[in-house]
C-alpha cells in the first residue's frame, strides 16, 4: 500500500507492506535509525518519536496510521547545521547519557513531556518519563537533564 | 516482534467500519489507537487477516454534554479524556484513571473504545466506566444499542460485542463536585493494576478481581446500610475469584481489595 | 590549570543525541550488501530430548535462504568452557538431541527479508520428549534428574571445604539463615546482534557489541573451529553490556556459520523476548549465613555456603562463586571465617556476569547476616559494624581469602555515610512513627562493602596496552584494549592524554575494538578501565614525550636537556629561547610519531564504601519505597566527576532494582515467567530517587592515577542497604528477614508471619 508521511519537515511517499511498524519504516526507508528497539512489548520507548508533536512509541504504530501525518525524530530536532536543540544540549550538560541506546527515545519523550508541561517537579519528570527505560543512568542525571531543559526552554520562551 | 501479515483498510465513518466488519467477519479487527490490539499482534496472540482503521474518522473524537450526560467518541484518546476540563469536571474519576492508562506515549495514542473493547480485567478504564455507571454505544448492521458497563464485560479479554458491532461513544451521568476515590496497586508506575479499586456514590468496582471488573455488592449494600469505609470494605473481595499470578496470590489480592477498598472509600467521603 | 578531576562533558555525545549511536543492527556497509537474516527456533519447553525437526516446508517457503539444525554443525567443537569444570557439561551451537532450557536455540533459519523471519520460524516442526525439569539449585544438588547423564552428577565445580565443626563453639549468640541472592536479567537495552562476513581470504569479519573484541574473536575461532587468524572482530556502538557482553554466546558464532554455509553475509538481532530466555542471567545463589559472636557486638565467627545455580550450561556463572568466597569478609575482621560454594547446573538459562558478578551476593550475604547478628542481640546495625570493622590501613593486607586490599578505611566510609544521612535523625523519626502506629513505617539500611576490581583475566598480572600517535595537524589518535560501551572513554582517555601532550580533549581520538587494529586488550569489565587502561594511556603519552624530546632536539640543534615541553603549546622549546619551539605535530610530519606501551599493575585494586538507605513500607499492603540512597564510594582519585558520579547513579539504580523489584521468574516446569519487560519489572524512572552521593578519595599506589574502579562499586552497596531498609522497616513488627526481591507480597506476609510470632 501507498503512504505519504512527513519527515523531519520533508515529505514523502513510499509503497510499503501494511504491517510495517513506523519504526522500520523510520529506520530501514528513511536511513532514520536513531530510533531504536528496545522490546516487544511497548514497554522501554526507545523507539519514542513525536507524531504531529506529541510523543508516540512507533514500535506500535503502523506506517499505515502516519501517513497523511508528520512525524519528528531526533535527528530532526538539531538545527540546520548541527546545533543542538536545548534539550539535546540539557542531556549533553548534565551526563544524561551513556550507552546512548534510549538516549534518541528519552530525547523525543523528554521534547513531548515538555510541550504539555512546560514546568514540571521531578516528580512529574519520573512519572512523565515512566514509558522511556534506561540501564545505564539509573535515571538520576536524565531527570536533571529535564529539569534543566525545562528552565532552558522557559527563559527562552520556547515551548 | 512483527505481526503476522494483514490486510489494511481505513474506514470514512462508523457506518462503514460496521459494513467492513460485517463483510470480512472474525477475519478482522478494528484498530484505532492500536495500543491494545498491535501489542498483541506483535507478540503473535492475535493474528487477524485485515485491520479496519477507524483512529482517523473525526466524528468518532469527541466529549460533550448530552442530555445531562457525558458523551465521549469511542476513538477519543486517553491523553484527551485526561485533560479534557469537562471530563475532569463532570466525572473526575474517569480522567483520574485514564490518565494512569500506560504511559504519556500510550495515552497520546490509546482510546476509550479501544481500550474498552479490550476488556482487560487489570486495567483501568473497565473498572473506572463501571464505578461511574457508564454504558458504551454499540453500532451494528441493525442500528445502535445501548449495554451498560456491567453487563459489557462479561470475561477474561471478552465483551458483549457481537462481531459486526463497534463502540461508537461512552456515555455517563454527570456527577461534578462528588467526592470519588481510586487505587491503583501496582509495582511499577506504568503496570497494569494488580489490584484496582474505584469508587463514587456508593459505587465500587475492582479491577483484576475475576474474568472482568468486579461490582463489590456486598460493599455497596454494607454502605446502603450506613456501614463504615472499614466495614464495608471487609466484604470487598466477596464477590472476588481472583487469580494467582507471580505478584500475587488469590488471599493477598483478597486482602488487597480490602484495604484499597477501605481507602477508596474514605477518599469518596465516607467516613472511616 | 590541570583538567583531570574536573567535569569535562563527553565529546561522544553529539552523536548519540542527534544521528544516534551506531549499534550493530545500525549497521550500513557494503561488506554487508545482500546480507541473509537469521531467526533462531528456540526450545518452549525446559528439558526434553528432540525426536524429529521438520525444515521441509520452511525450506519450500520462498524467501527462505536456508535452514538448519543442530546436525548441520555436528563438526564443530563444544562452546568453550572454563577450566575446572565438569568436562562432560558441554554446549554446541544449536542443540542436538537434548535441550536443556526454554530458549535453547535448536534451529536456524535464513531469509531474504527480516519482516518474513517471525513467519518462517513458525513453520519449522520440532518434536520434543519432555524429561523432568530442574528448577530449584536444591533440587539439581540432589541429582535425581541429572541433565548430563555422562557426567553422573549436576556438580560443575565446588569451592573451599567445609573445615572445622567447631567454628561457632565460643560464640554466646548464633544465627543462621538461608537467604536468595535472586536470579536477574542484566537486560541492557540493547540486545545481543551480531553480522558476518567472509571475505574471499576466507577470513571472518564480524560485528558483534561486545566487552572486549580480543575475547570476543578468541571464542568466536574456538567455537567455529578456525584459527584465530583468519577472525577479525569489530565492535560497533555498544548499547550496555553490564558482564553479560563478555567474549560471544553460540547465536553469534552461529550466524558466522551461515554466512560461511551460504555463502552470504548474515546478520541477527535479538527480540527482547530471546534477550530474556538467551542473554546469560545474573546472580541466582541460594546462601546460607551463619554468624556467632559475643552480646557485646563482637563477631566471632562467620560461615557462608553458597549454592550457585549455573544454569543449563556452565558458563562464567559457574566460576562466580569463587569470587565471591574471594570476598567473603568483606569489610570486617572477623576472628574466624569459612566459605564454600558448590555450582549446579538447571533446566534454566546459563548465568554469566552481571554488574559486580559474584562481588555483590558476598556483601548482599555478609550485611544481612550483620543485620541478623544485631537483631538478635539486640544492637543498632551501625554499632555492630563499627565494632568489627577492619581498622583503617595503607598498606596491602590479606583478608584472608586471597584477596589484598590495597588501601582503606572501611570506619571513616561508614561514618561519612551515616553523618551525610543524618542516622540519628532517622532512628528518631523511626521511633516516633513506630510509637503511633502509623501506616507508613520507616525503615534504615546500612551496607559496608569492599570489593575487587582491575582482578586481571589475562595471563599474568593485570595490564592493559595504549597506543598513542600525534599527526601532522597536531590531533592524536589513541588505541586502547579498554572496550568501551557507555562509560566515556573517548572522554576519559583524551582528558589523560590531553593533560601530558597539551593536545585538547576535543582532538583526541579514542580507538577500540577492531582486532586487526588492537590485537590485544582485556575489554571492559570488572571496573579496570581507568586503573589500567587510563594508566596505558598516561604513560604512552610520557613515553611518546620522551621519544619527541629526542627529536626536538635533533630539530632544535639542541640537548635534549635543554629541553623544556610546553604543555600550552603541545611544543618542545629550548629552555629560555621561546621562539626556538617545535610542536608534536611538526615533529609528526617528518616522521610517524607513536609509542605504543603496555601498563602492568600490581594487582587487583579494592574500592570501598557504604551506603544508607531510606525506605518506607506501607505495613497494610506491603509496599515498599525507596525514598533516599545516600552513597559513600571511595574508588581513589576520580578523573572526571560526571563520569565517575554517572557510573555510582547506574549501579546504585541496578542495586536498587535487585533489591526492590527484579526477578526473572519461572514455574515449576522450568517455564520463565518474566520473558517481557512487561513482565520482567525492569526498573522504571519511578521506582527510585535521586541519589545523594558523598564524595571520599582515598588514593591506591598501584597505579600513578591513583584511581580504583568504581563502575560496579554502587551496585555492590546499594542492594544490601535497600535491602536491609526494608525489613528494617519492618522489624519491630517481628519481622528478622525477607528476601529480594522485596515485593508487596513478600513482605506482607513477612509482617503477617512476624506478628504471629
Amino acid at each position: 500500500m501507498r503512504v505519504e508521511i512527513t519527515v523531519n519537515g520533508s515529505r514523502q511517499e513510499d509503497e510499503i507492506e501494511p504491517r510495517l511498524l513506523l519504526v522500520h519504516y523510520l529506520r530501514e526507508v528513511c536511513g532514520l535509525r536513531a530510533a531504536n528497539v528496545g522490546c516487544d512489548t511497548t514497554s522501554c520507548g526507545a523507539c519514542t518519536v513525536l507524531l504531529d508533536g506529541t510523543s508516540v512509541k512507533s514500535c506500535t504504530v503502523l506506517a499505515a496510521q502516519a501517513s497523511g501525518h508528520a512525524v519528528t525524530t531526533a535527528e530532526g530536532l538539531s538545527g540546520p547545521d548541527g546545533e543542538l536543540h536545548p534539550v539535546q544540549q540539557a542531556f549533553r550538560q548534565e551526563h544524561g547519557l551513556q550507552c546512548g541506546f534510549c538516549t534518541p527515545g528519552m530525547v523525543m519523550a523528554t521534547v513531548g513531556l515538555l510541550a504539555e508541561n512546560p514546568q514540571p517537579t521531578e516528580q512529574e519528570v519520573r512519572e512523565g518519563l515512566e514509558g522511556n527505560f534506561c540501564r545505564c543512568t539509573g535515571y538520576h542525571n536524565i531527570v536533571r537533564a529535564v529539569l534543566s531543559a525545562a528552565g532552558e526552554l522557559s527563559a527562552a520562551g520556547d515551548r | 516482534m512483527i505481526p503476522s501479515p494483514f490486510e489494511y483498510v481505513s474506514a470514512g465513518s462508523a457506518d462503514e467500519a460496521v459494513e467492513l466488519l460485517r463483510r470480512h467477519g472474525d477475519d478482522a479487527k478494528l484498530l484505532a489507537g492500536g495500543h491494545s490490539l498491535l501489542p498483541m499482534m506483535k507478540v503473535r496472540l492475535a493474528a487477524p487477516s485485515v485491520l479496519i482503521d477507524v483512529g482517523s474518522i473525526p466524528s468518532l473524537s469527541y466529549v460533550r454534554a448530552v442530555d445531562g450526560e457525558l458523551a465521549i467518541g469511542a476513538a477519543t484518546t486517553h491523553q484527551t479524556v485526561a485533560t479534557s476540563p469537562e471530563v475532569r469536571s463532570q466525572v473526575p474519576l474517569l480522567a483520574w484513571s485514564a490518565g494512569l492508562v500506560g504511559d504519556p506515549q500510550v495515552r497520546h495514542r490509546g482510546t476509550i473504545g479501544g481500550s474498552l473493547a479490550h476488556a482487560d480485567p487489570a486495567a483501568d478504564l473497565p473498572m473506572a466506566l463501571s464505578a461511574v455507571d457508564g454504558r458504551v454505544v454499540v453500532l451494528g448492521p441493525s442500528g445502535q444499542r445501548e449495554i451498560s458497563a456491567d453487563e459489557f464485560f462479561v470475561g477474561y479479554f471478552e465483551t458483549a460485542l457481537a462481531p459486526d458491532e463497534m463502540i461508537v461513544e461512552v456515555r455517563m451521568p454527570v456527577r461534578p463536585g462528588r467526592p470519588w476515590g481510586y487505587q491503583k496497586f501496582t509495582r511499577r508506575a506504568n503496570d497494569w493494576a494488580i489490584v484496582g479499586v474505584a469508587a463514587v456514590d456508593g459505587r465500587v468496582a475492582l479491577a483484576n478481581m475475576g474474568p472482568a471488573p468486579v461490582r463489590a455488592v456486598s460493599t455497596e449494600q454494607a454502605l446502603a446500610a450506613g456501614a463504615g469505609a472499614t466495614e464495608a470494605a471487609r466484604l470487598a473481595a466477596e464477590e472476588s475469584d481472583p487469580a494467582e499470578d507471580m505478584h500475587a496470590d488469590a488471599a493477598y489480592r483478597r486482602h488487597l481489595a480490602q484495604v484499597l477498598t477501605k481507602r477508596a472509600l474514605i477518599s469518596a467521603g465516607v467516613p472511616a | 590549570m590541570s583538567i583531570l578531576g574536573t567535569r569535562v562533558l563527553r565529546t561522544e555525545d553529539p552523536k548519540f543525541l542527534t544521528t544516534g549511536g551506531e549499534y550493530t543492527e545500525d549497521l550500513v556497509d557494503d561488506r554487508l550488501a545482500g546480507a541473509v537474516h537469521v531467526f533462531f527456533v528456540r526450545s518452549p519447553v525446559a528439558h526434553a530430548r528432540i525426536t524429529g525437526i521438520d525444515l521441509d516446508a520452511v525450506r519450500a517457503t520462498p524467501g527462505v535462504v536456508a535452514a538448519f539444525t543442530g546436525a548441520d554443525l555436528v563438526d564443530l567443537p563444544a562452546v568453550p568452557s572454563m577450566p575446572g569444570f565438569n568436562p562432560a557439561m558441554t554446549q554446541t551451537l544449536l542443540a542436538t538431541d537434548t535441550v536443556r532450557y526454554v530458549g535453547e536455540a535448536v534451529a536456524m533459519v535464513a531469509v531474504e527479508d527480516p519482516y518474513q523471519g517471525e513467519d518462517v520460524i513458525e513453520l519449522v516442526g520440532v518434536d520434543y520428549d519432555p524429561l523432568p525439569p530442574v528448577v530449584d539449585p536444591r533440587a539439581a544438588a540432589g541429582d535425581e534428574t541429572l541433565l548430563f547423564p555422562d557426567a553422573g552428577t549436576n556438580t560443575v565445580i565446588t569451592y573451599g571445604e567445609e573445615t572445622d565443626e567447631q567454628l561457632f563453639d565460643d560464640c554466646e549468640v548464633v544465627v543462621t539463615r538461608t537467604i536468595t541472592n535472586q536470579r536477574v536479567a542484566p537486560a541492557p537495552m540493547e540486545g545481543r546482534a551480531a553480522a558476518a562476513a567472509w571475505g574471499d581470504d576466507g577470513r571472518l569479519t564480524a560485528w558483534i557489541p561486545n566487552q572486549g573484541a580480543q575475547g570476543s574473536k578468541v571464542t568466536m575461532a574456538r567455537m567455529l573451529g578456525v584459527d584465530r587468524d583468519l577472525v577479525r572482530v569489530i565492535t560497533p556502538d555498544v548499547g550496555g553490556a553490564f558482564g553479560a557482553k563478555f567474549g560471544a554466546d553460540p547465536e553469534h558464532a552461529a550466524v558466522a556459520w551461515v554466512a560461511r554455509a551460504v555463502g552470504r553475509p548474515a546478520r541477527w538481532s535479538e527480540t527482547r523476548y530471546e534477550n530474556l530466555l538467551g542473554m546469560t542471567h545474573g546472580r541466582a545463589q541460594v546462601q546460607t549465613v551463619t554468624i556467632g559472636g559475643r552480646r557485646d557486638g563482637k563477631v566471632l565467627a562467620y560461615r557462608l555456603e553458597v549454592l550457585q545455580d549455573a544454569g543449563a550450561y556452565p558458563r562464567i556463572g559457574a566460576f562466580l562463586p569463587s569470587l565471591t568466597r574471594l570476598m567473603t569478609p568483606g569489610t570486617y575482621a572477623f576472628p574466624k571465617v569459612e566459605s564454600v560454594a558448590r555450582a549446579v547446573v538447571t533446566t534454566t538459562t546459563p548465568i554469566g556476569a552481571y554488574r559486580g558478578a559474584g562481588r555483590p551476593e558476598a556483601t548482599a550475604a555478609v550485611e544481612r547476616a550483620m543485620d541478623l547478628f544485631a537483631a538478635e542481640i539486640g544492637m543498632d546495625p551501625a554499632e555492630v559494624r563499627r565494632r568489627n570493622l577492619l581498622a583503617p590501613f595503607t598498606e596491602p593486607r590479606s583478608n584472608g581469602f586471597g584477596a589484598l586490599y590495597d588501601s582503606g578505611d572501611f570506619p571513616a566510609a561508614l561514618e561519612k555515610a551515616l553523618e551525610a544521612a543524618s542516622y540519628d535523625e532517622l532512628r528518631k523519626e523511626q521511633a516516633e512513627r513506630r510509637a503511633r502506629g502509623d501506616v507508613v513505617q520507616l525503615g534504615i539500611g546500612l551496607a559496608s562493602y569492599v570489593e575487587i576490581t582491575g582482578g586481571g583475566g589475562e595471563a599474568g598480572s593485570p595490564n592493559e596496552n595504549a597506543t598513542i600517535e600525534v599527526h601532522p595537524d597536531g590531533s592524536a589518535t589513541i588505541l586502547t584494549g579498554a572496550s568501551p560501551h557507555g562509560q566515556g572513554h573517548q572522554t576519559a582517555f583524551a582528558m589523560l592524554a590531553s593533560e601530558e601532550l597539551g593536545i585538547p580533549v576535543e582532538k583526541i581520538t579514542l580507538k577500540w575494538g577492531d582486532t586487526d587494529l588492537v590485537p590485544r586488550g582485556g575489554g571492559t569489565g570488572g571496573s579496570r578501565s581507568l586503573q589500567q587502561g587510563g594508566a596505558a594511556v598516561r604513560q604512552a603519552s610520557r613515553e611518546l614525550l620522551d621519544v619527541a624530546r629526542e627529536r626536538a632536539a635533533d630539530a632544535l640543534e639542541a640537548d635534549p636537556a635543554d629541553l623544556r615541553f610546553d604543555v600550552s603549546r603541545s611544543a618542545y622549546t629550548v629552555a629560555g629561547v621561546a621562539q626556538a619551539a617545535v610542536s608534536l605535530g611538526q615533529l609528526a610530519s617528518t616522521e610517524r610519531l607513536f609509542v605504543h606501551t603496555v601498563f602492568t599493575a600490581p594487582g587487583a585494586t579494592f574500592p570501598f564504601g557504604a551506603h544508607v538507605a531510606v525506605a518506607e513500607v506501607d505495613t497494610e499492603t506491603g509496599q515498599a519505597v525507596l525514598r533516599r540512597l545516600i552513597a559513600v564510594d571511595d574508588a581513589g582519585t576520580v578523573l572526571n566527576p560526571l563520569l565517575a558520579e554517572g557510573q555510582r547513579h547506574g549501579g546504585i539504580a541496578q542495586g536498587a532494582a535487585q533489591a526492590l523489584l527484579e526477578e526473572v521468574v519461572y514455574d515449576a516446569d522450568g517455564n520463565p515467567l518474566t520473558a517481557s519487560f512487561a513482565d520482567y519489572p525492569f526498573l522504571s524512572p519511578t521506582e527510585v530517587p535521586s541519589f545523594e552521593l558523598v564524595d571520599m578519595a582515598t588514593p591506591t599506589t598501584y597505579n600513578p592515577l591513583g584511581v580504583k574502579g568504581i563502575g560496579e562499586a554502587g551496585s555492590i552497596g546499594a542492594t544490601p542497604a535497600v535491602q536491609n531498609a526494608v525489613i528494617d522497616a519492618v522489624a519491630h513488627l517481628g519481622v528478622r528477614h525477607v528476601d529480594m526481591p522485596t515485593s508487596p507480597r513478600t513482605v506482607w506476609r513477612a509482617i503477617v508471619e512476624g506478628s504471629a510470632g
